[in-house]
């Protein structure tokens, strides 16, 4: 086993100790260790909500959603905007409602035609549904920055004085999207192992003919897949746009979501969460501790690795164990 | 045999629907391409009208600022038509173009309106500093003023090698050296902040990149350690910048933002625990739509202010007056006299007082950009002007000549307390001594790598 | 009646392999050519050229390129700009840091380099496909988005490039008409050459290894050395693009000027033209040139004018509705279009 997986068990090594790195050679306090590792979670938590709703709609439909970060823009904008008129609630009910029509709309004007056409064309359908909604979006809702309040405080929490010195600085609301997060994909596995429809999704994604063949109605599914995938993009939506206000640069941010499915896997909810965290983490450590080294070493004009710090992991694990750490391996080799 | 009739039938249906959708299609191209020759054949009414063109950005990451600017800068030239029937009679035409930032699409609307109009374009205010500098180079074969007020080049000054380049106002380095002047004075000297940390977050572009020069040498005269902290567009993504903040405690933190960084930025002081009373913006960080969507945590964030702060005085009662209630107004009634709105008026006034000094010497007529330049270069707007063109409060006296294109610099320090920004008395000025040094030498590299020749600033005064 | 082959007898090898076999085609091209370097310089007026010639011929060179790969190697790649900035930024190095250089060369080089990173990117393609690829395609972009951002070396420690004006051979390549002429030489002598490549044994190797890349691996095509010589090429033919594009179109340019949207751009040309044909790669260039303007001036000349916000948002909304049209009602682009008129045009007047 060692010698056939011996390029993930290096990748995975090297991680683990460029983690271990800036606590075990005391270049940085454990206290703010601590501090950007939870940053890093948090973050990571936040990408995975975005990552959730690809992986959902690869599950079941084999289509790869490149329109998944322009849905959360879309969904936090219908919110932002309706909240202004209504209650915050009735926002987010309408704005559920919404999502279900563009799903209905999706499947029928985009992915029905487009039914035995290989991923790539189905990739770029998607890219072109993320222009269209980024324009209508912006038609509809404007292009300000615009409030979602969830009455979550802004102010941080400083906690465990005691222990560390200068105690640890916890966002509150970061700490409300990690519980989101948790119960959504509490609430998705239930869904899913529990529920008819559930199964029948699962089973869709297996194999389409076989589900059609024992009488599941491929396009009612699709659209439940992807108002599932809305209402993930929704929840997405609301907690990023709490945090970061709702405009359209919301939608770029969920590239980085991108990296998380691969590292993840394509097929797995868990694999999203598990790998949304690793990017976070591994993003937050990297800026932070090895950025400057790199910055002195190479005399850089700043840093910005977390940028492409993503990316490049991503290229690795596609190089070394390209199904990701959760998802199905394929037997497809050229 | 049946088969293959049929997949011939089928394949001449399906090419019948393929090739009447494909006629639809080319049809449509057709007619519009047709059109659009047309559009670009219209023949501009040749009328007595300048024409200024207006780069804007209201889409993209960047719109919550660029587009309170250009209502005001559009709701001004509407007013000055409305009120006064153009300058001297010259009627003002203008046209929008979008750049969204984005330095190309700056050029490519540069190019497409720098020909409209009976003599061309008057003078373009890119409101980038990326797309300042991309139109510098072909400012020296078109002879359009390129105006720049409080951003652009910084060297850009120095007009004998700049010809056509007006940082009116003020420039970055002239912030920066007021910044540093104001946190010296909070210090209690100059000579204080030595062993003090600054840290610049600055927008990653060539806006952002602008006072890193000057910052680097007021560092080395006073001893302080200059942390530098740049932050990709758009600027949504500070968590780590300000994780790295927390850990190297600055004393204080200039914020170079600029559209949605901005409000990013202290949101995520906030998040961190960073006071924001030690927060120091530049003034293109120190408006409404950057302290709002913070909320509460914004209150003490302090920001340089120059030119025009926000409020109403009378021109803001003109507009109101002739413009608005006409139903002529461009943006939201309720943003008239915010801090942007007035930068954008401002912009425009200094524009048109140009064209109206240059009317003075070659004819109340239509204009070339070559002789708006030289009212741009002889504009002397004082305080009794400024009184008479309603802009009393809100316009610092504005005056220029061959060797110096940007005018003297002064600003305030404005602190937003929760409700509106509070001007603090007290003028900010730079301090030439540093500044002029380092824009002759700016100034002459460039002169050298683009083999520019110097104008002869005492020839040309006529 | 009149675009048929009839009575059209080859009588050697050569002449049976030329590229415009029929005289119809060899007489349409001669026309075109004199029309693009003799008609359009003397009745087009500045502005044209300066906003929808040169940035159309200049994409449309880097539309081939990508079309290379994407289209007749079937290797997807939305990063392709990141090799255009590569090919920007060593033409400024070379041109500033060896001035005695002639621009030709400066080009190639700077082609040659960008065909470099291009092969070492272009790696992964030999593990994964499909929407893999894709992904680490944009770990291209971004990396390259941050290297040229922060390395200062590349950008002369200033913050935005801006390189001096062309000069060939004492030609100096500063008028609109120049910069015209100099981009439709380089352009013709490109596009002679992909058309050969893909006439060649490796363009078919490519459009093997797409069409099926386990059954062209089974019949001896060895997919390393197709891939890679389809990643080497097409980046050799971005970077030249990109080269020209920051020198001829742009002027002065910062590291934001080749991003995603650069990227995702070239994609659309492609995909709105047609994949797997040369002609697809121009008629998607003049495509996305034109729109914006069209999208300006066609309501502004029928008296309806439209803000510019709205214009801006329109335009994306209309990239994104034609894409989806395009792949649901002819996958194969404008190019398909333009063939299907052909074989019209060789029954006309008779309908089959």
């Amino acid at each position: 086993m060692l010698k056939k997986h011996w390029p993930v068990i290096l990748l995975g090594i090297a991680l683990l100790v460029g983690l271990a790195l800036p606590l075990a050679t005391g270049a940085s306090a454990p206290g703010f260790y601590i501090e950007v590792l939870l940053g890093g979670l948090m973050t990571g938590v936040l990408y995975s909500l975005v990552a959730m709703g690809f992986a959902l709609i690869f599950k079941a439909s084999g289509v790869f959603n490149f329109a998944q970060g322009t849905m959360v823009l879309f969904a936090a904008l219908a919110v932002a905007r309706m909240a202004e008129s209504m209650p915050l609630w009735v926002a987010i009910l309408l704005a559920m409602g919404i999502m279900v029509v563009l799903a209905f709309l999706i499947e029928r004007i985009v992915l029905r035609p487009l039914v035995n056409q290989e991923g790539v064309a189905l990739l770029m359908a998607t890219l072109g549904v993320t222009y269209f909604l980024d324009g209508l979006g912006q038609i509809v809702w404007g292009s300000d920055v615009y409030e979602i309040n969830l009455g979550i405080g802004k102010e941080p929490v400083m906690i465990l004085q005691n222990v560390f010195e200068g105690g640890i600085l916890v966002n509150k609301e970061d700490f409300a999207a990690a519980l989101v997060a948790t119960a959504l994909v509490a609430a998705l596995a239930v869904f899913f192992q529990k529920t008819p429809t559930g199964r029948a999704l699962r089973a869709v994604a297996d194999d389409h003919q076989a589900a059609q063949s024992i009488g599941i109605p491929l396009n009612w599914i699709w659209v439940i897949v992807w108002s599932v995938a809305g209402f993930v993009a929704l929840v997405a939506g609301v907690i990023w746009g709490s945090k970061l206000g709702v405009q359209f640069s919301l939608s770029q941010v969920a590239l980085k979501a991108l990296p998380v499915v691969i590292l993840g896997g394509f097929t797995s909810v868990t694999g999203s969460i598990v790998g949304g965290l690793i990017i976070g983490v591994g993003e937050k450590m990297s800026e932070v501790f090895l950025g400057p080294i790199l910055v002195k070493t190479f005399d850089l004009a700043g840093g910005g690795i977390e940028n492409w710090f993503a990316y490049v992991l991503a290229l690795l694990f596609l190089l070394v164990r390209p199904e990701g750490l959760f998802g199905e391996k394929l037997i497809d080799r050229v | 045999m049946d088969a293959g009739s049929n997949f011939v039938h089928f394949r001449r249906r399906v090419t019948m629907k393929l090739t009447s959708n494909s006629a639809m299609l080319s049809a449509a191209l057709a007619v519009s391409g047709a059109a659009a020759l047309l559009g670009a054949a219209q023949v501009q009414a040749q009328a007595k009208e300048q024409f200024f063109p207006v780069l804007s950005y209201r889409t993209g990451a960047y719109a919550p600022n660029g587009i309170p600017f250009a209502n005001g800068y559009v709701d001004y030239l509407k007013l000055i038509d409305a009120r006064d029937g153009g300058i001297n009679g010259v009627k003002i035409t203008f046209e929008e173009c979008e750049t969204g930032y984005a330095t190309d699409r700056g050029v490519e609307c540069y190019e497409r309106l720098k020909g409209k109009g009976p003599t061309g374009a008057t003078a373009f205010h890119p409101l980038s500093t990326g797309i300042t500098f991309a139109l510098t180079d072909k400012s020296f074969t078109d002879h359009i003023p390129i105006i720049t007020t409080g951003y652009g080049r910084a060297d850009s000054v120095d007009g004998a090698v700049f010809g056509w380049n007006f940082p009116l106002g003020g420039t970055y380095w002239d912030a920066a050296d007021m910044l540093v002047q104001e946190v010296g004075k909070k210090e209690g000297g100059l000579d204080k902040l030595k062993g003090k940390k600054i840290a610049l977050v600055y927008h990653d572009s060539p806006y952002g990149k602008e006072p890193i020069a000057l910052l680097e040498e007021r560092a080395k005269m006073h001893g302080f350690q200059l942390l530098l902290l740049p932050v990709t567009h758009p600027g949504v993504e500070q968590k780590a910048t300000w994780l790295q903040i927390r850990q190297q405690r600055p004393d204080y933190v200039f914020l170079w933002g600029w559209g949605v960084m901005n409000s990013t930025a202290i949101k995520e002081a906030v998040a961190t625990g960073y006071p924001r009373e030690k927060m120091y913006g530049v003034w293109w960080s120190g408006a409404e739509p950057d302290v709002v969507p913070a909320g509460d945590g914004a209150k003490g964030y302090n920001a340089l202010v120059f030119l025009a702060p926000a409020g109403m005085g009378q021109v803001h009662k003109d507009i109101i007056k002739y413009v608005y209630d006409k139903g002529q107004g461009t943006g939201k009634k309720e943003e008239v006299g915010e801090v942007l709105y007035n930068r954008g008026l401002a912009a425009a006034m200094v524009t048109v007082e140009a064209v109206r000094k240059a009317q003075v010497n070659y004819g109340k007529k239509p204009l070339t950009g070559m002789q708006v330049r030289w009212g741009l270069e002889n504009l002397s707007i004082d305080q009794a002007m400024i009184k008479k063109l309603g802009f009393e409060g809100f316009m610092t006296p504005v005056s220029t000549s061959c060797v110096n294109h940007a005018g003297e610099a002064q600003a305030q320090i404005e602190t937003w307390d929760g409700k509106k920004w509070q001007v603090h008395p007290g003028v900010l000025h730079a301090d030439n001594a540093i500044i002029k040094p380092m824009i002759r030498a700016s100034a002459e590299k460039y002169a050298t790598e683009k083999k520019i020749t110097k104008r002869d600033c005492g020839k040309e005064s006529g | 009646m009149f675009y048929r082959e009839n009575g059209q007898f080859k009588s050697s090898y050569a002449s049976d392999l030329q590229m415009l076999p029929i005289l119809q085609d060899r007489l349409f091209m001669a026309g075109l050519l004199v029309v693009a370097f003799v008609a359009v310089p003397l009745f087009v007026s500045d502005y044209l050229f300066l906003a929808i010639l040169i940035p159309f011929l200049i994409l449309a060179l880097a539309a081939i390129g990508l079309n290379l790969l994407v289209g007749y190697c079937g290797q997807i790649s939305i990063g392709h700009a990141a090799f255009m900035a590569v090919g920007a930024y060593s033409a400024y190095n070379l041109a500033l840091r060896i001035p005695q250089l002639n621009f030709l060369v400066v080009l190639v080089l700077s082609g040659l380099i960008a065909s470099a990173v291009g092969l070492v990117f272009g790696l992964p393609s030999l593990r994964i496909k499909g929407l893999y690829l894709a992904v680490a395609t944009l770990a291209a972009q971004f990396f390259m988005d941050w290297l040229f951002a922060r390395v200062k070396w590349f950008t002369n420690y200033a913050p935005s490039v801006s390189p001096a004006p062309i000069e060939i051979f004492g030609w100096k390549v500063d008028s609109p008409l120049d910069k015209y002429l100099f981009v439709l030489c380089v352009l013709t002598v490109f596009t002679l050459l992909a058309r050969n490549l893909v006439r060649g044994h490796i363009g078919r190797e490519w459009m093997a290894i797409r069409d099926m890349d386990v059954a062209a691996e089974v019949i001896g095509i060895r997919p390393v050395y197709a891939k890679l010589t389809a990643f080497a090429v097409s980046s050799f033919y971005v970077g030249v693009a990109g080269a020209l594009w920051g020198f001829v179109q742009l002027g002065a340019w910062e590291p934001l000027a080749f991003d995603l949207n650069l990227s995702l751009s070239l994609l659309f040309m492609i995909i709105i033209g047609g994949m797997g044909s040369l002609l697809g790669s121009y008629f998607g260039a003049a495509f996305i040139v034109t729109l914006p303007i069209l999208l300006n001036q066609v309501p502004a000349a029928l008296g309806v004018p439209i803000p510019t916000a709205m214009n801006a948002h329109l335009e994306s909304m209309i990239f994104g509705a034609l894409i989806i049209f395009f792949l649901i009602v002819e996958p194969q682009g404008l190019a398909r279009l333009w063939a299907i008129g052909k074989e019209k045009l060789r029954l006309w007047p008779f309908p089959h």
